[in-house]
């Protein structure tokens, strides 16, 4: 009996049906607060516009960083450093003088793409469960 | 969820702009008020803008990555060094022992242009929250 429950839970695993849509999504979701900050701050002295990488964010989804085991209260489970984590900085076309590399019109449009890539996950995403749900009902 | 963010940083940005066209009215409304010496004479405000350092900025391991939010704030408002503009009326009611008048240091081009790029980066923070707001929308459809 523990067996056929044990290959249950192998067989409906969130994380392999899903695949990298949840993952995909919370990249867009952290990208579209990266940038709506870099639009918010296109008037301020000095401030440079940042980004994240997709491919950065996937590597690290791909192979997730090592931790060390803790066995005791002391310990600190120490871990690499991830790469999605990775803010940097953008490359300005034509930098203001005041020294602010924010370029609106690119922003806008960095971010635009962003919520309509946020939306293909979320449709990959809802493929993903319709077809869960579907299998779990067990008809067409 | 860090999307939820993208309204604490605009409500910012709206807020910071909002206080930029405050002081453009306040310039421009003030733009002909004279005095008859340099100490009582209006002068221009403007706000200045800081970015608000956050965790968003820091190594992922340093800090919970994205709990807190960014955007601007308005460090202050200074009032502007520009000279006054004195002008020779000596029939004016203001006009001191010498026949000047002290105008405002007011540049009423520049405030001109300041009024529209703080009302298109309103709109801007506007456009960006509305995105948000659909995304955010789309995700409570997840499954259905």
């Amino acid at each position: 009996m523990n067996q056929f429950y044990l290959e249950l839970a192998m067989t409906i695993s969130f994380a392999n049906a899903l695949g990298i849509h949840p993952s995909a999504m919370e990249f867009r979701a952290k990208r579209a607060e990266v940038i709506a900050n870099n639009l918010v701050n296109a008037d301020t002295p000095g401030y440079q516009a940042r980004d994240m990488r997709f491919s950065d964010a996937m590597k690290s989804v791909a192979s997730p960083s090592v931790t060390l085991r803790t066995t005791r209260n002391g310990h600190i489970g120490g871990k690499l450093a991830s790469p999605s984590s990775d803010l940097l900085y953008r490359t300005p076309l034509q930098p203001s003088l005041d020294g602010n590399t924010v370029d609106p019109e690119i922003e806008e449009t960095n971010y635009m793409r962003n919520a309509l890539e946020f939306q293909a996950s979320f449709t990959f995403l809802n493929g993903k469960f319709k077809g869960l749900s579907s299998a779990i009902r067990g008809q067409n | 969820m860090s999307l939820y963010n993208v309204f604490n940083i605009t409500g910012t940005g709206m807020n910071a702009q909002s206080i930029r066209l405050n002081t453009t009215a306040s310039n421009l409304a003030n733009a002909q008020t004279v005095a008859s010496s340099v100490n009582e004479t209006y002068k221009a405000r403007h706000p200045v803008f800081s970015a608000i350092f956050d965790n968003a900025f820091l190594d992922k391991d340093q800090q919970g990555a994205f709990d807190a939010d960014g955007g601007v704030r308005v460090l202050g408002i200074v009032e502007s060094e520009a000279p006054y503009d004195l002008r020779y009326e000596p029939y004016h009611p203001m006009a001191d022992e010498e026949g000047y008048v002290t105008y405002p240091n007011v540049n009423v081009v520049e405030e001109m242009t300041n009024m529209i790029s703080s009302s298109r980066s309103y709109q801007m923070n506007v456009e960006l929250m509305n995105t948000a707001k659909t995304m955010a929308q789309r995700v409570l459809t997840l499954g259905q």
